[in-house]
């Protein structure tokens, strides 16, 4: 275990400074816990993920390029929390791969070189890594048993497979595999992977409102007290909305929306606090009481 | 003087409309040692050869140039045709202007010139071709027939009813294949073993056939009419002489396994024999899973067998036979689903495929017949049927159309319909393609008298909820998206190759596709042949298809080697590799460049300055030569030569094509 391995370069990306703060806290939290060190990549910028591709393909591109040719720069591998900024920071590297004449024409335009041949990491990568997921094991003081959880995985984790590479596209298991080493009960459930509305949360909030209603029934049909994510866009719809959607079912719902590092966190003994735990909509902190997790 | 006589073909417009054919047949006509140059519309038609037949006599050709198509379509025809003529059909040369020319070039200012190249090409390897004759070698009136399903059944009876010997090879411990797996077989609705078991007694009976079963083809070596197949006859671990076939020993075995027959639905006894109906009947040990063979203790088998037929140590056999032709018959497999991990297989026990559905609903299988949920054992009271899994899917799956499985859907949907009356039958399917006799009429009945409910549109995901299944789907008709909750779904597979296809490919020589099917010679006009001189395809193992295009192909097939064996020898093609001893240094450089192991060393007397001497020279066995050229190529001395395509004649090619040497015009001798 070289000093080298256990530091990443980090990019947070625009929802973890501001409406993910509680994700950015609990990622770095966790990471610190482990003996990680997360070094923010300075001087970030947007990686495009909702209008850059859609608006010019070469800045679609080029944004998330920039990132990785930073990350080169500094010799480290990248993580990047957000399901978005890892989608685009990926396709970013297929595109490098496919076509040299990118590489070209981002490295005419920017000055920097960049070979897209560093990997990066989603959050779930990171926490079962090779040398931090034994970190992170040996680290759990408060196990959180009893504690039933599904695992939402949304769509840009493992999708599209040919530019993520990571897990099944249609039975992901590696955050529920997470769930399990620290001690809580992963409860699988089919909508793993189904639409939660992403950005329609702005335009067609009653689509999103359904939506997010059919991903927390099906979670709680199938036992589970509680859903994790590892997704900026996840929390806010399956949180921000499950109120509105309860309504339209006519049911409560009332299943908290924990970021699969604030889960971690916890059963590593942080208090609650540190991980950014009290400010979501869906109240998160009843169920750890209950549970004597918090 | 040789008299070269050129003629040119139109192919209608297919060469005329993009060479100018008039201007060609000018500029040939001033080629040193063409005497007469002609034009036809069509020349391998009959008028086309009897033209040519008559220039030939009445101007006294002794070399044809033909400058039309591919060699490889009508190089044989116009062999006959210059025969006929009362020439030596090898001094007959073929300029293809049409696949090498006007079919791959738009402009005609490009490909006239390039058309003109092409024949004075050929006219310069004509002034240097040489009479050639064929062989001949004998045909073994023996065939082998690889695979024990219906199509090699039906091709093996055919053969042997012809008069001839037959081989029939399967891997299996029973013959049958396939169709002995399935209940009853569409449009007519026949129970499949019903029709199937007579032929199977009739192939086993058969005094011409010879059935080798649990047994593996090895190796193949030689070619049409004088194939030596090596075939591994593995042991049962049951003497099948003694054994009469009683069953006591499966009813005594003490231990289950899950059935590759039932394809998992039930279990059979680790000694078994696969279905009731079984030919020969005689079971095998299955010595993976026999507690005999793990731990050397039970023989409870053997305890029990009253004619004393059990026999642990009986090893394999291996044995050679001789043969004229191969008839493949190796069948198909089906596409593994868990591929579309979103419709749930694996995960929810209710979602099978259509075989296992067919081993439910057959009397004989795992539940006699009923039609029951897996996971608990009540019949259901509403069935999906998917099409299409894994067939017709760049992204996950195959790209081409299984071709039965609409049908045999529709024929589930309506068998499910007849014994479970208050019950529901979706169909979901994206096209339903029913193009046999009377398969239009079949899909009718289902949807007015069984009222099976077909729905079009490609389920998007299969998941469970309360313990049914919620079929999620666009209904694109009505052009909303659908959730349709049902009890049971049954997903049709894709028919893929054997997974070993391209090994058995390899084994014969035979050329098999991206998607591991043997292909056939051609596709329109040579449907059960194969490149492969000798060997012929029936059945699934060439492409998916149902039971009534696989008996007839078999037929075919039949029918082609009834043709082969018909004969007591057959012709040699003459344009061999040939040694010329003189120049032969016996280096044999040669031998191991050959594929086809034709090749071999051979000592030779000479007289040189008076003393006898003993030298090694190489030596082409003209049957195995297939004039690749290849050997030509390493020989270092120039000594080896490919008969038809000699080292002058090709030289002769580029010299002209190239012009490189200053000659004078060139004397036609």
């Amino acid at each position: 275990m070289t000093a080298e391995t256990m530091r990443y370069a980090y990019y947070p990306g625009c929802s973890l400074h501001s409406t993910a703060r509680e994700y950015d806290l609990s990622v770095k939290a966790v990471a610190r816990a482990a003996g990680v060190e997360l070094l923010e990549i300075p001087d970030w910028n947007c990686c495009g993920a909702s209008s850059a591709h859609v608006t010019d393909p070469f800045l679609g591109f080029a944004l998330p390029a920039r990132t990785l040719a930073q990350g080169e720069e500094m010799g480290l591998d990248i993580m990047a929390p957000c399901a978005a900024c890892y989608g685009r920071l990926m396709a970013a590297k297929e595109e490098a791969h496919r076509h040299p004449d990118f590489v070209r024409r981002f490295e005419a335009a920017s000055g920097r070189r960049f070979s897209a041949k560093r990997p990066v990491l989603n959050v779930l990568e990171f926490l079962t890594a090779e040398k931090v997921a034994p970190a992170i094991g040996a680290a759990v003081k408060r196990p959180l048993s009893g504690l039933k959880v599904a695992s939402y995985y949304g769509c840009l984790l493992v999708r599209p497979p040919k530019v993520t590479h990571f897990d099944d596209a249609e039975r992901p298991v590696i955050m529920d595999r997470v769930l399990e080493t620290i001690g809580a009960t992963p409860v699988d459930f089919p909508f793993k992977t189904e639409c939660c509305g992403a950005s329609l949360g702005i335009s067609r909030v009653d689509l999103v409102i359904e939506l997010a209603a059919r991903i927390v029934e099906a979670a709680k049909g199938a036992g589970a007290e509680a859903i994790a994510v590892a997704c900026p866009l996840c929390q806010t719809n399956l949180d921000g909305r499950q109120a509105a959607a309860a309504t339209k079912r006519r049911e409560t719902f009332g299943l908290p929306v924990y970021y699969v590092t604030q889960l971690v966190g916890l059963a590593l003994g942080l208090r609650p606090a540190a991980l950014g735990l009290g400010r979501q909509t869906v109240d998160t902190m009843g169920l750890l009481r209950q549970k004597k997790l918090a | 003087m040789k008299r070269v006589g050129v003629f040119l073909c139109w192919c209608g417009s297919n060469i005329a409309g993009t060479v100018d054919v008039g201007k060609v047949a000018e500029q040939v006509r001033r080629l040193p040692g063409v005497v007469y140059v002609e034009e036809n519309k069509y020349t391998c038609s009959e008028p086309g050869q009897a033209s040519l037949i008559k220039a030939v006599k009445e101007r006294k050709l002794d070399r044809v140039v033909v400058a039309s198509c591919s060699p490889r379509l009508h190089e044989p025809t116009f062999r006959r045709t210059v025969e006929a003529a009362g020439l030596n059909p090898y001094f007959f040369e073929m300029a293809n202007v049409r696949e090498h020319c006007s079919w791959v070039h738009p402009d005609k200012e490009t490909a006239t010139p390039k058309a003109f190249d092409i024949v004075r090409k050929a006219v310069a390897k004509a002034l240097r071709l040489e009479a050639l004759s064929r062989g001949s070698i004998a045909i073994e009136k023996k065939a082998l027939v690889v695979g024990g399903g219906i199509a090699g059944i039906q091709a093996a009876l055919d053969i042997a009813d012809a008069g001839h010997k037959v081989i029939l090879l399967e891997r299996e411990p029973t013959i049958g294949g396939r169709m002995a797996q399935l209940d009853k077989t569409f449009p007519t609705l026949d129970c499949s073993s019903c029709i199937l078991t007579p032929k199977m007694v009739d192939a086993a009976k058969h005094p011409n056939i010879t059935l080798y079963s649990y047994s593996e083809l090895e190796k193949v070596e030689g070619y049409i009419g004088n194939f030596t197949v090596t075939i591994r006859k593995k042991a049962r671990g049951v003497d099948e002489i003694l054994c009469t076939g009683c069953g006591m020993c499966q009813t005594k075995c003490p231990i289950k396994v899950s059935s590759e027959f039932d394809e998992g639905m039930g279990q059979r006894k680790a000694i078994y024999s696969p279905f009731p109906q079984a030919v020969p009947n005689k079971p095998v040990i299955d010595r993976v899973n026999c507690t005999f063979y793990k731990t050397g203790k039970c023989k409870i088998c053997e305890k029990f067998c009253e004619a004393k037929a059990i026999r642990f140590d009986q090893e394999d056999t291996i044995l050679e036979e001789k043969v004229g032709a191969i008839v493949m018959a190796t069948g198909f497999d089906l596409f593994d689903v868990t591929r579309y991990g979103e419709y749930g297989y694996g995960l929810y026990p209710n979602v099978i495929t259509s075989m296992q559905l067919e081993r439910l609903i057959n009397a004989s299988g795992p539940t006699e017949g009923k039609i029951k949920k897996p996971s608990d054992h009540e019949i259901p009271k509403s069935v999906a049927f998917i099409l299409c899994v894994g067939s017709r899917d760049e992204q996950k799956g195959t790209t081409y159309c299984s071709r039965a499985c609409c049908m045999y859907s529709i024929k589930h949907a309506m068998q499910y319909r007849d014994k479970v009356k208050d019950g529901r039958a979706y169909v979901f399917y994206m096209d339903i393609r029913t193009p046999g006799k009377s398969y239009e009429e079949f899909y009718k009945r289902a949807a007015v008298d069984y009222g099976v409910e077909f729905i079009r549109g490609r389920p998007s995901k299969i998941y469970g909820r309360g313990g049914k299944l919620i079929v999620k789907a666009e209904d694109t008709l009505l052009g909303r998206p659908i959730e349709v909750e049902v009890e049971m779904v049954v997903l049709a597979p894709a028919m893929v190759s054997r997974h070993d296809a391209a090994k058995m490919a390899q084994t014969l020589s035979v050329s098999y596709d991206g998607y591991g099917f043997l292909t056939e010679a051609h596709p329109k006009l040579r449907p059960v042949e194969t490149n492969t001189a000798g060997i012929f395809l029936a059945g699934a193992c060439q492409g998916p298809k149902d039971i009534p295009d696989t008996v007839a192909q078999a037929s075919a097939a039949g029918a082609k080697v009834i043709g082969l064996l018909s004969h007591d020898t057959m012709a040699t093609e003459p344009m061999i590799a040939r040694v010329n001893e003189a120049l032969c240094s016996g280096c044999l450089w040669c031998k191991p460049i050959c594929p086809y192991k034709a090749i071999d060393g051979k000592t030779i007397q000479e007289k040189i300055a008076g003393k006898l001497v003993s030298r090694q020279v190489a030596a082409v066995n003209s049957g195995l030569c297939h004039g690749c050229g290849a050997c030509t190529v390493a020989c270092r001395d120039g000594a080896m030569n490919l008969a038809g395509f000699t080292n002058d004649q090709m030289l002769a090619e580029v010299d002209e094509l190239l012009g490189w040497y200053d000659r004078p015009a060139r004397s036609a001798d």
